[in-house]
């Protein structure tokens, strides 16, 4: 990345920086291991016969691979609904999530006017307030609107964080004034300049806020568990610890289980890996 | 075309206009800026703004949804000091905080520090580190709770390989169920603050380790002398987010332990919900959401006035 880096790493050359370097990389080599054991854990245990999941000295390779494990799963759970509303909960969450977030920071970036730094406290002061305390009353209005166990309320609920209004207005603090001093001038109205320039140009912050979006919304386990209780509007999370509970002798099954759902989030995060760090960087914030 | 030059908004106005004109165009911005803004603030508003307010006032009142809410003062909170599953709750929430908040710091700095540098292969080694905290909660406590397992699972193997002969229970026993919880948290959490450390790593400029290499400074005091110094702002950052995230403590313990074994791991989110949700108890759960807000706030005010404080000197 920067700066720091060369200081932190001094460029010598001999047999004393070669024994640093190997020394260096196998530290890094073992703490990556050990962070990503659980994992491999978790794909070898997925591949196992059941009554191999636990032996002792551990298997870390199946005896034989099971790979009949990744399509009996289907016929177990409703596997394909559960990720079915996952994924539509995801994707709609996360674009009303990221066009509202963006129109709003737009406004509080850009446009000046009386009161709009103290609303964006009431914004940013939110943030610090945590879920927990304010479910209740957000229950019993999703109760009251009869909205509950539907996917109307987790979309209601979750749509308008002030996480994203937060992240792209430090964006579009980036982006220089002048430029759309430029376009007022050609004649673009303000809602063209967010639409034709701003937009555009916060194309890497967008990804972020998409990206940490959906996978917060794949990965969410409370909301679905507060609000669906029909088991066809079931999300991964939900299903999979159904499935926990149902057949809790079932280890390479509940491996195999989160093995998938697992699998779809790191693809995303393989895809699009720069983005998710630099969201995090960028913010130092998430909800 | 005077349209035209309305629309701009008041920041380019350096040339001295009539005052009505003046007062329209903040008119015009006032309106444009909250035509943005609405759309996120409608739902913001109903949803986050009318329940925290709802939540407070709930707070001093007795309500089963059923029968009209009953302003009942302070009965609530006096209730919360009688109640044993309540205090077991905020001890059990103090606990974990103070497992899970030193030590996810120290993973993540030492990630940070042994990370922040320009060699082949570092992109991997931060995404291997960072992994973990976007991978489902589920899953994660599926896989450790095995991982845990007292009799076969490889945490006792691999203590008894060590020589360890009497391996904890982990998440069957009272004792050592926190202890499992925290160390999966922090081996969840650290990459993300791993992140936050080494963006304040890299905003320390090079210029002060030179100087520091010239006054023949040895990497520890260099460490001591440029680095803590500089990252004082991000563990600012980080030690509020922590404890801020510890206290809200929530989906890792439903999954993993649903608050057992008995209420060795009950923290106060899940009173909530279970006497909130399930019992229905709405004014009694919000008092003791409030408290959980309070303590929340007094925590991450004292930290922003120890900062203070000793920025000032």
């Amino acid at each position: 990345m920067t700066t720091a880096d060369t200081a932190a790493a001094p460029r010598a050359r001999g047999p004393l920086a070669l024994a640093r370097r190997v020394v260096l990389y196998a530290a890094l080599t073992l703490a990556a291991l050990l962070i990503l054991v659980p994992f491999l854990w978790m794909v070898s245990a997925s591949l196992k016969r059941n009554n191999d999941v636990f032996t002792i000295p551990i298997q870390w390779i199946p005896k034989e691979f099971q790979w009949g494990n990744f399509t009996e799963i289907w016929t177990r759970v409703p596997l394909a609904t559960y990720l079915g509303n996952t994924l539509f909960l995801s994707l709609v969450i996360t674009f009303l999530q990221v066009l509202t977030g963006s129109f709003a920071a737009y406004g509080f970036a850009k446009v000046r006017f009386r009161g709009r730094d103290t609303l964006f406290l009431l914004y940013i002061a939110t943030i610090a307030v945590p879920w927990q305390a304010y479910m209740i009353p957000q229950y019993i209005m999703m109760q009251k609107a009869e909205l509950t166990d539907t996917f109307w309320s987790l979309i209601l609920i979750q749509a308008f964080g002030a996480f994203g209004v937060f992240l792209m207005r430090q964006y579009y603090l980036t982006i220089p004034d002048e430029l759309c001093e430029a376009a007022r001038v050609d004649g673009l109205s303000e809602y063209g300049i967010w639409a034709r320039i701003m937009l555009p140009l916060s194309k890497p912050a967008l990804a972020s806020l998409a990206l940490l979006t959906f996978v917060n919304t794949w990965n969410d386990y409370m909301g679905p568990f507060i609000y669906l209780t029909s088991n066809d509007l079931w999300t991964i999370q939900l299903g999979l610890r159904s499935f926990v509970g149902q057949y809790d002798a079932d280890y390479a099954m509940m491996m195999t289980g989160s093995a998938l759902s697992v699998l779809p989030i790191m693809i995303i995060f393989l895809l699009g890996q720069r983005h998710f760090i630099q969201g995090v960087a960028s913010s130092g914030m998430k909800g | 075309m005077a349209d035209l030059l309305t629309a701009t908004p008041a920041t380019a106005s350096a040339a001295p206009s009539p005052r009505a004109r003046d007062r329209r165009r903040a008119r015009r911005n006032t309106l444009i800026g909250w035509s943005f803004i609405l759309p996120n603030f409608l739902g913001f508003a109903v949803l986050t703004l009318v329940p925290m307010l709802a939540a407070f006032a709930l707070s001093f009142m007795e309500w089963d949804s059923y029968n009209p809410p009953e302003w009942v003062g302070l009965d609530n909170f006096q209730r919360l000091l009688d109640d044993e599953s309540t205090k077991i709750a905020l001890r059990n929430t103090a606990y974990y905080a103070l497992g899970h908040v030193p030590l996810t710091m120290l993973a993540a700095l030492g990630l940070a520090l042994l990370l922040n540098r320009k060699i082949a292969g570092v992109g991997f080694f931060r995404a291997a580190a960072f992994f973990p905290y976007i991978t489902s909660l589920v899953a994660v406590a599926i896989v450790w709770n095995m991982l845990f397992n007292p009799e076969f699972g490889p945490v006792n193997q691999f203590l008894q390989f060590v020589g360890v002969d009497n391996p904890p229970g982990w998440t069957t026993s009272t004792t050592w169920a926190m202890p499992a919880v925290i160390l999966t948290s922090v081996w969840r959490d650290m990459g993300y603050y791993m992140i936050l450390f080494l963006a304040g790593l890299q905003a320390i400029p090079v210029e002060q380790y030179e100087a520091a290499k010239v006054d023949g400074a040895s990497t520890w005091q260099r460490f001591r002398a440029v680095t803590l110094p500089g990252l004082r702002p991000v563990t600012f950052l980080v030690l509020v987010l922590l404890t801020v995230q510890s206290f809200k403590v929530f989906d890792l313990i439903v999954v993993m332990t649903d608050g057992g074994p008995g209420r060795a791991t009950l923290v106060l989110s899940q009173q909530i919900y279970r006497r909130g949700i399930i019992e229905g108890e709405f004014g009694y759960a919000s008092a003791i959401s409030l408290v959980l807000f309070l303590v929340v706030l007094v925590f991450t005010l004292a930290q922003f006035w120890f900062n203070n404080r000793r920025e000032r000197r």
